[in-house]
């Protein structure tokens, strides 16, 4: 069974990026912000509230809809995997995901797309993230 | 993970410099910021001269493990015309760490109002004519977020008014809810013409073990989250600590007459949290959250016209500010937290001074002549927040006088003998024993966490330390923390960043020291720090303690001048000085 990783408690989150770190030391085994597949983002600095962003696990992902060579593909029970090999770099799969979860480096390809593996929820000190079966 | 950037704002210069000279050898924050200090400072200047360098700093494991969050200013302060050095928090840390910079040296004068843009290698000065003047931190973040880039990793420095005044205790403000504090970063700052820097970054660090990393990662973050090691700083946060100091008679009230406070209930960390808090939120890449967010909502009108207002809190805020000037509520002491913010003014300083200020009227040493008809009494909120008005713009020579701390205002105007400062720098909230005392004098920055002498007194009292031991401990506090400055982590997680701790944190990222090698270090930085209080003029056998410390009791009873000057041998003698 696939897992997805739900943003369970938004009002709990306390800006400490934890999840991100994590993210990018687990799967590309670097220490990094840009490189995570989860985002902390803010409106307004540290005053304003915290906001999630993180890939919802689509049952029909526009962003693999619109990928014209097949770097992101459809995964069973939601979500997409995503070949970095392959991928043109065209920006099309950004633009197709309405809640900006993915993110692209400077040659305009995917850094890396969420494959709910829950390390993020792992590392979460105040169970804003949750680890979900589909 | 050495480079160093360079920036002149008399004539625009920007260099980068690999210096890892200084990081091999001093690891980073305050070990390789005491060293650019000296190399950059010109010997025995004025502290608002161009010359003057701001230098920060952070550390290798800064951004890389959990609750790493500071970053070290250092410069040679206009408050004690020594050596000057503060940490704050924020998202600073975090994006220096991704920007490359492990420290920045800012040195000349703008002709105009600047700020810095640092993003990545694109390092830009760019006027600020336009928000010259603007004290409201909050208004200039805005301002800056919607013409910078960087949004979620930048962090935004600020001064207020009392930075582009020159109050000699004006501080930097950063991200919203945290500050540059202490020894008037922020006056430096305005010498220099400079109002904000925005920074931030990309880059990515790759590990060559990163396998090692994980491990320790983890072990470091287990601790950090799932036990009791800092349970207290995201529980009520510091300011659990006013009705433990209050117990045992170490809490400075009403300009230490006494040391409890009759209101301490009403002020408690616990009343706050259960009445005004509303949020906690916490520097990046920490899991803590210490920073409470207190909301004031107050009447400015009839038919139900409130204002909101989000204020962090602290138990050094509610102690200056609070129980130091005799005020009973928390609404007077978050107006009163407000204001401080609003300007930039150090919060632990201006309530010394105001305390001092009200000691003095309430003797007739100074009248309404002096206060420009302002009554100047404990509890008195509307006075202290016109009086902290009067300060900003030196409206006379009593203002002016305020503007440049207790110790030269009590030069000035008499009443020394109730001054409460070190070092020439305002005492933090614990009156709890001659460790404390001792400590403040010693510390390099005069500041309660040099060395932590305040939980020397409480170990103390448990254990009935000598004076010896008491000297001992403040010596292996003293260089041990300049470890802790140099990683940097924060000082809540001291007893997480175990001397074990941090050989293998270390490790993990390439750095092999063993805990002999890093307290050599820690000597060396301590030395170092010294030398250049030396230079400017420090005399350990000049600094005076005023009456009123050994007046009131501690929590170790009356401290007297000889148990002072005893423990002040004892160190001195140890040091080598």
């Amino acid at each position: 069974m696939p897992y997805r990783i739900k943003v369970e408690n938004q009002a709990r989150c306390i800006g400490c990026y934890s999840c991100m770190f994590a993210c990018s030391r687990a799967n590309l085994g670097s220490i990094s912000l840009r490189g995570s597949a989860i985002n902390i983002l803010t409106a307004g600095g540290i005053e304003s509230n915290f906001t999630v962003v993180v890939c919802r696990a689509c049952l029909d992902p526009p962003c693999a809809r619109v990928c014209p060579v097949n770097a992101i593909v459809k995964r069973d029970g939601g979500g997409v995997t995503y070949n970095k090999d392959i991928c043109i770099g065209c920006r099309e799969c950004a633009k197709a995901c309405l809640v900006h979860a993915i993110q692209l480096d400077n040659t305009g390809k995917p850094t890396f797309i969420c494959i709910h593996c829950g390390v993020c929820a792992k590392f979460c000190p105040h169970e804003v993230l949750a680890l979900k079966k589909l | 993970m050495s480079k160093v950037l360079y920036i002149n704002l008399s004539n625009n210069e920007i260099n980068i410099k690999d210096r890892s000279d200084l990081f091999e050898k001093y690891i980073g924050g305050t070990g390789v910021a005491t060293q650019l200090l000296l190399e950059e400072c010109p010997s025995k200047i004025n502290p608002y001269a161009s010359e003057n360098p701001i230098i920060f700093s952070i550390g290798p494991l800064c951004g890389i493990f959990p609750v790493c969050t500071k970053t070290v200013a250092m410069f040679k302060s206009p408050h004690t015309n020594e050596l000057g050095e503060s940490y704050a928090g924020g998202r600073l840390a975090m994006a220096m760490r991704f920007s490359g910079y492990n420290s920045i040296v800012i040195k000349g004068k703008a002709e105009n109002p600047v700020y810095l843009s640092i993003h990545d290698d694109k390092v830009e000065i760019k006027d600020a004519t336009s928000i010259w003047g603007i004290s409201d931190v909050t208004a200039i973040g805005r301002i800056l977020r919607n013409v910078e880039t960087g949004a979620g990793r930048r962090s935004i420095l600020r001064i207020g008014n009392a930075g582009e005044n020159l109050v000699s205790y004006a501080t930097v403000n950063v991200d919203t809810y945290r500050h540059f504090g202490r020894l008037g970063l922020g006056a430096v700052f305005g010498s220099k013409n400079l109002k904000a820097i925005v920074i931030s970054g990309t880059e990515e660090i790759d590990l060559k073990n990163i396998k090692d990393y994980r491990k320790i990662y983890q072990k470091i973050y287990d601790e950090v989250v799932k036990t009791e090691a800092m349970e207290k700083y995201h529980d009520l946060g510091t300011s659990a600590n006013i009705i433990v100091l209050n117990q045992i008679k170490g809490l400075p009230t009403r300009n230490l007459k006494s040391t409890s406070f009759e209101h301490a209930d009403a002020i408690s960390g616990e009343e706050f949290a259960e009445k005004y808090l509303v949020r906690k939120v916490a520097c990046s890449h920490c899991q803590i959250g210490c920073i409470h967010i207190a909301m004031l909502k107050t009447l400015f009108a009839p038919g139900h016209e409130y204002e909101l207002r989000n204020i962090s809190y602290d138990y050094e805020l509610i102690y200056s500010l609070g129980s130091n000037l005799g005020v009973s509520s928390p609404e007077g002491i978050l107006k009163l937290i407000e204001r401080c913010e609003y300007y930039g003014l150090d919060a632990i300083s201006t309530g010394v001074v105001l305390g001092w200020a009200t000691e003095m009227y309430e003797r007739d040493l100074i009248t309404p002549y002096e206060t420009l008809g302002i009554p100047l009494q404990w509890n008195n909120i509307d006075s202290y927040l016109k009086v902290i008005d009067n300060i900003i713009l030196k409206k006379n020579k009593f203002y002016e006088a305020l503007s440049k701390g207790v110790s030269y205002a009590s030069e000035e105007f008499g009443g020394k003998e109730f001054a409460l400062s070190l070092g020439k720098n305002e005492i933090a909230g614990y009156h709890t024993g001659p460790a404390s005392i001792v400590g403040q004098i010693v510390g390099v920055r005069h500041s309660h966490l040099d060395n932590a002498g305040y939980s020397i007194d409480i170990k103390a009292s448990a254990q009935q330390l000598s004076e010896e031991e008491m000297v001992d401990k403040l010596i292996y506090e003293d260089d041990w923390r300049c470890i802790n400055n140099s990683l940097i982590t924060c000082l809540f997680a001291r007893k997480v960043y175990s001397e074990k701790n941090v050989v293998s944190a270390l490790a993990s990222i390439g750095i092999n020291k063993t805990v002999e090698e890093l307290k050599n270090i820690g000597k060396e930085i301590f030395r170092a720090k010294y030398e250049f209080k030396i230079r400017e003029g420090f005399d350990l056998k000049k600094i005076k303690v005023n009456k009123r410390f050994f007046e009131t009791i501690s929590q170790l009873g009356k401290v007297s001048p000889e148990q002072i000057e005893n423990m002040l041998d004892l160190y001195k003698s140890k040091r080598g000085f």
